[in-house]
């Protein structure tokens, strides 16, 4: 990579972001992810020159940063189901993780996917057509996928001269429609060309009147580190360690990955569903015994008592208890191309670390993604839909509400025939 | 608020260890029988010390499965024993030579002779064999465009095969290894990493590599714009330039006879990184070369290995 990374002690020590990109078809979403891997020198020589070149033969005008991104392009010409790609760039300070998805007709179930995933949404849309119906769309499976984050990008703006008058205008009908938008709690406008490469990386001269930050620096800046649940102590366990050796002949080790709060030895816990209390002994790890442990990370725990626990159980804080029903109430985007919702039909739904089985009760109402209104006399459920469901469960779930933590608020369905993964939800 | 910015802060190594061990942990308990890809190369290695941090104190829920062309560098299986031994796993090891003895596979002719291709055979007969239904490699996301949507949890049908159109989609970290009979996964804990997280991870942990990475002087002969390191299976023809204690070290550990080795004075693991960071500029005046020698690499892995 021709991007010089810093040796000393901090290129170890970067923060992460994940974020997804959201536009239509010909809102410059590829331009814009080539402009932003090419501005921060995350592109190889070789692959600008083949782009040179490509772009040379076919008579564009500029280097066409888009077919930077272009291993989705051959798969569509190849007629592959395109989704979900995922890129990787670094600056110094951050490394980025975009999940990008292209704009066509799977695009809810792209977008929910690479959604889920992460931290902060870019919105792009056309200065010259403003806020549409897609832009509305996206922003409401941003935020029913509870994206923080938001930055609208209001691109081509070197084709509406860039006005500063225009872009207020449509900062402003954005934020008139995201104001319904509860989860998203930190959205930013910028205009930006990703063609001319105005305030993607380099603050543009071409936006005198523009004071806020460029993509980059947004990307680079924004706080993120709250987008967990450092409160609701969650540790769904997801495998027990039996080492069975002279050494450690009684250790008994629950591993998992915290997905809420904070975790010490010594706190007094619960396990799930069975409600045995015990203690923290200690948090175990390669390097030694560790001080705490909270999400996201993976860790291995021993409790002082020795008590029946197995994959699929919970070991949460004695005072903050998951809620444990057997029937959930969730919003569901549904993910297969070949089969419908089955009224009744029997379903794998996983979640956290256990699955069980579930049959879909009744659908309340539907979302119709276009205009954002509930429908309620059409309860048919095929691909891309999204709306409401209660769903009945063969045993109890401990959770919370996808609100208040995207881990232990989270399921998919599996179909039992095909083992196929057929909707995503999230509990309300 | 500051407070919580400090206590809770997670760096990109830390969130990427995670999210693999949490996968290396799935595998485990979502398959009967996983097994770990073992090459002896950086990735792999990686993976392995994952694994053992994932399953501390215990050993290995699954073995390290080598495929061993016969052409190895002495380095590589001498650190593949010595690293076995020491984290106390079990090694499986697939030999070509079987698969050449039982005539699965036709081996290659003549002085430039290579067993590159033949050990995809192997390596599934090794799978079928020991009936794995999980195998876990160290495939990034980022080695090239076309793997940029692979899964972590990878289907592949009976016979093997990766089918695209097939794949499932992967929400939070929630995957589904739920298949039908005789179909079984590849599983890729490290697709979030790029090649310098891996190297960064390396330093950080302070992973012993074998001594192939770093800098060291050598025999070599120029071939096909490849620098190959003359040994039994590597003999240098007439008119091919020999170049007696070349300074040189390994990118990437494979057979004998198609990995090339570069120009190199980087003995530390901050040298290496420094000159990865760089490395696609200057390696692009010798790309005829060394690429070659690199995609082979990349080849090598797309149809054995992933």
């Amino acid at each position: 990579m021709s991007h010089e990374i810093p040796i000393d002690e901090g290129y170890l020590d970067m923060d992460l972001l994940r974020f997804t990109t959201a536009g239509s078809v010909d809102d410059g979403k590829s331009t814009l992810i080539g402009r932003l891997l090419y501005d921060s020198k995350n592109t190889f020589e070789d692959q600008i020159e083949a782009v040179e070149e490509t772009s040379k033969k076919r008579g564009d005008e500029n280097v066409n940063l888009a077919l930077l991104t272009d291993g989705l392009r051959a798969e569509r010409e190849q007629g592959i189901t395109i989704d979900v790609a995922y890129r990787y760039f670094a600056t110094p300070k951050r490394k980025f993780i975009i999940a990008d998805t292209p704009g066509h007709i799977q695009y809810t179930r792209n977008m929910v996917t690479g959604a889920s995933t992460a931290n902060l949404a870019i919105i792009l849309v056309d200065a010259r057509t403003g806020v549409i119906e897609q832009t509305c769309r996206h922003a409401f499976i941003a935020n029913l996928l509870r994206i923080r984050h938001v930055i609208v990008a209001v691109n081509k703006m070197d084709l509406v001269d860039y006005s500063e008058e225009r872009f207020e205008e449509i900062t402003k009908e954005f934020e008139e429609f995201a104001s319904r938008l509860d989860n998203i709690v930190d959205m930013v406008t910028i205009p930006i060309s990703a063609l001319h490469g105005d305030n993607v990386v380099e603050k543009s001269t071409n936006t005198p009147w523009y004071e806020g930050p460029t993509m980059l620096y947004h990307l680079e800046n924004v706080y993120i580190g709250s987008d967990h649940n450092h409160v609701d102590a969650r540790f769904p366990v997801q495998w027990v360690i039996r080492p069975h050796s002279d050494e450690h002949h009684d250790f008994r080790g629950y591993a998992g990955r915290v997905a809420g709060g904070v975790f010490k030895p010594g706190d007094d816990v619960v396990v799930q569903p069975s409600g045995f209390t015990t203690k923290i002994k200690a948090i175990e790890s390669l390097e030694g015994p560790q001080e705490q442990a909270f999400a996201p990370l993976s860790c291995t725990m021993t409790l002082e008592d020795e008590i029946d626990i197995s994959r699929g159980d919970m070991i949460v804080k004695a005072n903050n208890p998951p809620k444990k029903e057997q029937v959930i109430e969730a919003m569901i985007c549904w993910f297969s191309e070949d089969k419908q919702l089955q009224p009744r039909g029997k379903y794998y739904l996983r979640h956290t670390t256990k699955e069980v089985k579930a049959i879909v009760q009744e659908v309340k109402y539907k979302v119709n993604i276009n205009t954002l209104h509930k429908v309620e006399d059409d309860t048919t459920f095929g691909l891309n839909e999204i709306g409401r469901v209660s769903i009945r469960c063969s045993a109890p779930l401990l959770f919370d509400s996808y609100r208040r933590n995207r881990q232990t608020g989270s399921f998919v369905l599996i179909d039992s025939q095909t083992n196929e993964t057929v909707a995503a939800g999230m509990i309300v | 608020m500051e407070e919580e910015r400090n206590s809770y802060r997670v760096n990109h190594l830390a969130q990427l260890e995670s999210e693999a061990i949490f996968v290396l942990r799935e595998t485990a308990a979502q398959f009967e029988k996983p097994a770990l890809l073992f090459s002896g190369g950086k990735d792999s290695i990686v993976m392995a010390h994952l694994a053992r941090k994932a399953f501390h104190p215990a050993r290995l829920p699954f073995p390290l499965v080598h495929v061993d062309t016969g052409h190895n560098f002495p380095e590589t299986l001498e650190y593949r024993d010595k690293y076995v031994e020491e984290i106390r796993a079990d090694l499986v090891v697939g030999l070509v030579q079987d698969s050449i003895d039982q005539g699965r596979v036709q081996e290659e002719k003549g002085p430039f002779a290579s067993r590159n291709a033949l050990q995809t055979v192997t390596l599934l007969d090794t799978i079928e064999d020991n009936q794995y239904d999980a195998c876990l490699g160290g495939g990034r996301r980022d080695e090239e465009k076309a793997r940029a949507k692979e899964r972590f949890f990878s289907h592949r049908d009976d016979f093997g095969q990766w089918d695209p159109k097939n794949q499932r989609p992967e929400l939070w970290n929630i995957f589904n290894g739920r298949k039908h009979h005789g179909e079984h996964f590849r599983v890729f804990p490290l697709s979030n990493w790029t090649e310098m997280d891996v190297w960064q991870y390396i330093k950080a942990e302070g992973i012993p590599l074998p001594s192939l990475y770093f800098s060291h002087k050598r025999d070599v002969v120029h071939r096909n714009g490849a620098m190959l390191a003359i040994s039994d299976v590597v003999t240098p023809q007439e008119g091919e330039e020999v170049e007696k204690d070349a300074v040189v070290r390994f990118r990437t550990i494979g057979d004998m006879t198609c990995t090339g080795a570069v120009y190199s004075d980087a003995s530390t693991m901050d040298d290496i990184i420094q000159e990865v960071a760089t490395a696609r500029q200057t390696e692009r005046g010798t790309r005829a070369d060394d690429k070659r020698s690199e995609t082979a690499m990349e080849d090598r892995k797309k149809e054995g290995y992933f």
